[in-house]
């Protein structure tokens, strides 16, 4: 890839190490996001993908090695000037907060550059966050909260999307819907860094995927070649 | 004479105003607490010598610099504000990673030296401050005669809680501290400076504190003790009304304001235990308070 290697990626991590507390767990990650691609990260439960997130995001107490983000490194910054810097996070455990409303919920975020949805698009996108706007946040489903949760990134202009496991236990259309998304938002070029365990799912959205195993990135598949490792991934994940 | 269930009516509604008067020290003192707590998770119990500060920042700016009432009431807070700032910047801010009975024994300390230091200043009698003269007199309401400045204590305390509660739950600032509150790493991950945030919460709690506490000069001598005498009931309205609830602080303290005035007309002698009995019965029934979430 000699192209690849001239230009400066989106996102480049190089030997990343994290803790919680006394527990050691990544263990030196390498891998690149590069402009306008979608990159899963998969892996077995407890691989450390949500560790790896949290790292970028710099919401891990203890973290080490290269973190660049179009060539700037930022291990050492503090988590709202990442996201001052053009990265947002949509957590694992969704982060729908219960005392402010959908809009509210939506509103957060603050716009850290031009070129985010607007809100009717957004709710073009979803109808359902138009429909419950005054709701409670955590009193809509768990699919319209993973929507909320997306959504409200997607209004910030932050060009690098972390979307933590989003289909992780929704039913089939909200997962369609899903990927509907993510293959809109690839084109309106954005960068997503993706972690999923259905890698059924990620082969209809990726460009690539890094494998983890342990708190390391031990292969990396394009998805074109993605069928003829079948057998190698299954091992991998242990399905 | 008109009589109210055996009572006489002037006396019901004098003591009536007395409790709202008090009440509305304790809807102002609990919500600065309440905002305070909801976001740094320490229970400041330098409010009540910071109340008093405020009031006696505004009797040194009345004696020092000649600035009258209405402009102590915007700047007392405001000087108060940001001596808060300095408080949680220099020390608060250390203590978060701590366990939270070092916020208590910390804010407890600042307590003493504040409280101490104006006792070595001004003695424990204190000093006087006037009722300004657009407030002075009484109004005859036709069942009483009130005196004019009581009534605006109760009215700009209920403007005070009624604005800070519309920023907290109907503005987008209020629903970033809601937010933060709730899960302040993830509000700070969206590209929230949340540490200054807590600065600014901080200082907005204190801020209302010295409100009260000018609120309160004209009405008890600006004196040493004033907010030792308030804190400790405050904490007693915070517990009711659940700890870290904006309402729950704003509607105890007026509602336990009243009670207490009451009991001082029903049963006089109870008076002064009344709003710990509250107290026991509900952390009895609702552990959490009357408008707190059930942890
Ligand atoms: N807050 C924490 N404190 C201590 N250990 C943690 C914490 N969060 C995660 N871990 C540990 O770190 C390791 C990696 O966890 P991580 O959440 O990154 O895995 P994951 O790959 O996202 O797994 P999953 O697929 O289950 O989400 C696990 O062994 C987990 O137990
Ligand atoms: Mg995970």
């Amino acid at each position: 890839m000699p192209d690849a290697m001239l230009e400066v990626p989106m996102l480049e991590v190089r030997g990343l190490n994290a803790w919680y507390g006394e527990s050691h767990i990544l263990h030196g990650v390498d891998f690149d996001v590069r402009e306008g691609e979608v990159v899963t990260l998969l892996g077995r439960n407890g691989a450390g993908k949500t560790t790896t997130m949290k790292s970028i995001m710099g919401l891990v107490p203890r973290r080490e090695g290269k973190i660049a983000f179009k060539g700037q490194e930022t291990v050492n910054l503090r988590s709202d000037m990442i996201a001052r810097a053009g990265i947002a996070l949509c957590p694992e455990e969704r982060g729908i907060f219960a005392s402010l409303s959908v809009t509210e919920n939506l509103m957060l975020p603050p716009v850290i550059a031009p070129g985010g949805l607007d809100v009717a698009t957004i709710h073009a996108l979803f109808p359902n966050l138009k429909e419950r706007a005054n709701s409670q946040g955590t009193k809509l489903s768990g699919g319209e909260q993973q929507m909320l949760a997306i959504a409200r990134i997607l209004r910030t202009g932050a060009k690098l999307l972390l979307l933590d496991e989003p289909t992780e236990g929704l039913a089939p259309v909200i997962v369609q819907q899903i990927g509907r998304t993510i293959r809109e938002i690839k084109q309106r070029g954005y960068t997503v860094l993706l972690v999923e365990q259905n890698f059924r799912f990620a082969a209809t959205v990726a460009d690539r995927h890094y494998v983890m195993e342990h708190g390391r990135v031990v292969d990396m598949i394009p998805n074109s070649e993605l069928s003829a490792n079948m057998d190698k991934l299954h091992d991998y994940l242990g399905v | 004479m008109f009589m109210i269930l055996g009572y006489p009516a002037p006396l019901m509604f004098g003591q009536l105003l007395l409790g709202l008067i008090n009440g509305a020290f304790y809807a102002l003192l609990s919500l600065g607490l309440a905002v305070i707590f909801g976001m740094l998770n320490i229970v400041n119990f330098a409010h009540g010598a910071l109340f008093m500060l405020g009031a006696f920042v505004a009797w040194g700016l009345l004696n020092f610099l000649g600035v009258n009432y209405w402009f102590a009431l915007l700047l007392a807070p405001l000087i108060v504000g940001v001596f808060g700032v300095l408080l949680e910047k220099t020390l608060i801010a250390r203590l978060y990673k701590l366990d939270h009975l070092y916020g208590l024994l910390l804010t407890f300390g600042l307590a003493l030296i504040i409280e101490g230091l104006a006792r070595n200043e001004f003695g424990s009698s204190g000093v006087p401050y006037p009722i300004p003269s657009l407030l002075q007199g009484a109004t005859n309401l036709g069942f009483m005669f009130m005196p004019i400045y009581r009534g605006w204590v109760v009215l700009a305390s209920a403007i005070m809680c009624l604005i800070t509660w519309l920023i907290i739950e109907k503005t987008s600032i209020g629903a970033t501290l809601r937010a933060a509150t709730e899960n302040a790493p993830l509000v700070q991950a969206f590209g929230i400076n949340v540490p200054r945030m807590i600065t600014l919460t901080y200082a907005g709690g204190v801020a209302l504190a010295a409100f009260a506490g000018v609120l309160a000069a004209p009405i008890y001598s600006v004196n040493p003790n004033m907010g030792a005498n308030f804190i400790i009931t405050v904490f007693a309205v915070v517990v009711i009304g659940g700890m870290g609830s904006i309402l729950g602080s704003i509607v105890t303290g007026f509602g336990l304001g009243v009670i207490e005035g009451l009991t001082k007309v029903f049963y006089p002698q109870g008076s002064s235990v009344v709003i710990f009995v509250v107290m026991v019965i509900v952390l009895l029934v609702r552990p959490a308070g009357l408008f707190g979430k059930a942890a």
